[in-house]
């Protein structure tokens, strides 16, 4: 079975990058990634052969990490999907007006749609469709997200805060 | 030739990730000489992409955990799917054979007096089905000829090829979906085998051969992680295996007979 491990292990680096960028905890990433490859050794035969096996690797990854989200929603307060996938993360900003801001602080605060098609774009060199197939939107919606998030990304690099978040009076 | 159609806002996204034709990077370059705003955009894009990257870029140098390396998993896999074929029907099976070391179709019908009708005949077809099972359900990138999602194309080659009508049981009601089938070779004539798998990835296979026209009563045999049970009903001889403990194995195989029989009964057509 070396075919099996020499097709997939050269995107799992990639894969522990992009699950570290969302979960920012080496174990957790590390579960994720072991979710993502044992349900894509049991898939194995679904796989589209013509299709981008990295894209659908990392479509993989990336439901198996909203399914932990809903399941964490879930046990804890009611909140719609909706509102967990759009809230910001909690992590604080740091303290804006000095010295270089971190890119990870800012893209914490963004939605997980943004965060990642900045991470599967900007980090992961996807093509636009292949970004699509992962996120399961047109393409048109990947360039509307991408600017939306970049948007958000200019200005908490410039201001500490992500345009379209109001400041707390 | 230069591309003419106006600058978007998709370009200057296309210029960030160096995703432009050459020519079209040549438009949108002499776009920008004159739109400072929008060059400005674009290289604090490129600079946030860039520092996105050198930010996450030591967790893909690190090397891999071996937990996550290919063949561990397989390795890994393969143990729980033999672990879940040796429950408690192992004990009870073995006890059953007086403690006989491995398995064999014909020491079980050796044991089972009064079986005229699923005589050494019947022991080759489980032997060979038990075969089938073993090669195939653990069977990673070709597990199946046909895929279950061509279940009519499926369903109609293999009958062809029995030249009998077959069906492929539904085994949804026992949580089991279709992954789809494959022709066999068989003691007088090809043999067809369907698979299945539950949620978690635990196979079962149904082989089903023509045969006798004697029926007999579904017998129970076991070995090396695999339980099966076999019977011969309506010129087919069935054989359902999986690593599964003998109680719900039953249940599958009273299924399988069920929709084989039920719509005999009812006048229906296979």
């Amino acid at each position: 079975m070396s075919e099996l491990a020499a097709l997939l292990e050269p995107h799992i680096p990639a894969l522990r990058r992009y699950a570290w960028a969302l979960l920012r905890d080496d174990a957790a990433a590390d579960d994720l990634v072991q979710d993502c490859l044992e349900r894509a050794i049991a898939r194995w035969h679904l796989r589209r052969r013509d299709g981008s096996l990295k894209a659908w690797l990392f479509t993989i990854q990336r439901n198996l990490f909203l399914n932990g989200l809903r399941q964490r929603t879930r046990r804890g307060a009611h909140l719609g999907l909706d509102a967990l996938e759009n809230a910001p993360s909690d992590e604080p900003p740091p303290d804006g007006g000095m010295g270089a801001r971190d890119v990870l602080a800012g893209l914490a605060l963004l939605p997980e749609e943004q965060r990642s098609v900045l991470l599967l774009v900007g980090v992961e060199d996807m093509s636009y469709g292949e970004a699509a197939e992962v996120l399961g939107i047109p393409v048109g919606t990947v360039m509307s997200r991408l600017s939306r998030a970049r948007e958000r990304m200019r200005a908490y690099l410039d201001t500490g805060r992500p345009a379209g978040l109001r400041r707390v009076k | 030739m230069t591309d003419e159609r106006p600058i978007g806002e998709d370009d200057l996204h296309a210029l960030v990730d160096g995703r432009l034709t050459p020519d079209r990077q040549a438009v949108v370059d002499a776009y920008l000489r004159g739109d400072p705003g929008a060059r400005e955009r674009v290289e604090a894009d490129r600079a946030g992409r860039d520092a996105l990257r050198d930010r996450l870029a030591f967790k893909a140098r690190e090397p891999l955990p071996s937990r996550l390396r290919v063949a561990t998993l397989l390795a890994e896999r393969r143990r729980r799917l033999r672990r879940a074929a040796t429950g408690v029907a192992a004990g009870v099976a073995l006890t059953l054979l007086g403690g006989a070391a491995g398995w064999s179709a014909h020491a079980w019908l050796a044991g089972t007096p009064g079986s005229r009708a699923g005589g050494p005949e019947m022991a080759a077809v489980v032997a060979n089905a038990l075969r089938a099972h073993r090669t195939y359900a653990v069977e990673i990138a070709h597990p199946v000829e046909v895929p279950g999602s061509q279940e009519a194309h499926l369903v109609q080659w293999l009958s062809k090829r029995l030249g009998r009508p077959l069906r492929a049981p539904d085994l949804q009601g026992s949580g089991y979906r279709l992954v789809g089938g494959r022709l066999l070779p068989a003691g007088s004539g090809p043999a067809a085998q369907f698979m299945y798998e539950d949620p978690a990835g635990a196979r079962l296979t149904v082989y089903v051969e023509t045969g006798t026209a004697a029926e007999t009563a579904f017998r129970f045999a076991q070995g090396e992680g695999v339980s099966a049970f076999s019977w011969i009903e309506d010129g087919f001889s069935y054989v359902v295996a999986g690593g599964l403990a003998r109680d719900p194995l039953l249940a599958v195989a009273e299924a399988i007979y069920r929709q084989n029989v039920e719509p005999r009964r009812g006048q229906a057509p296979l």
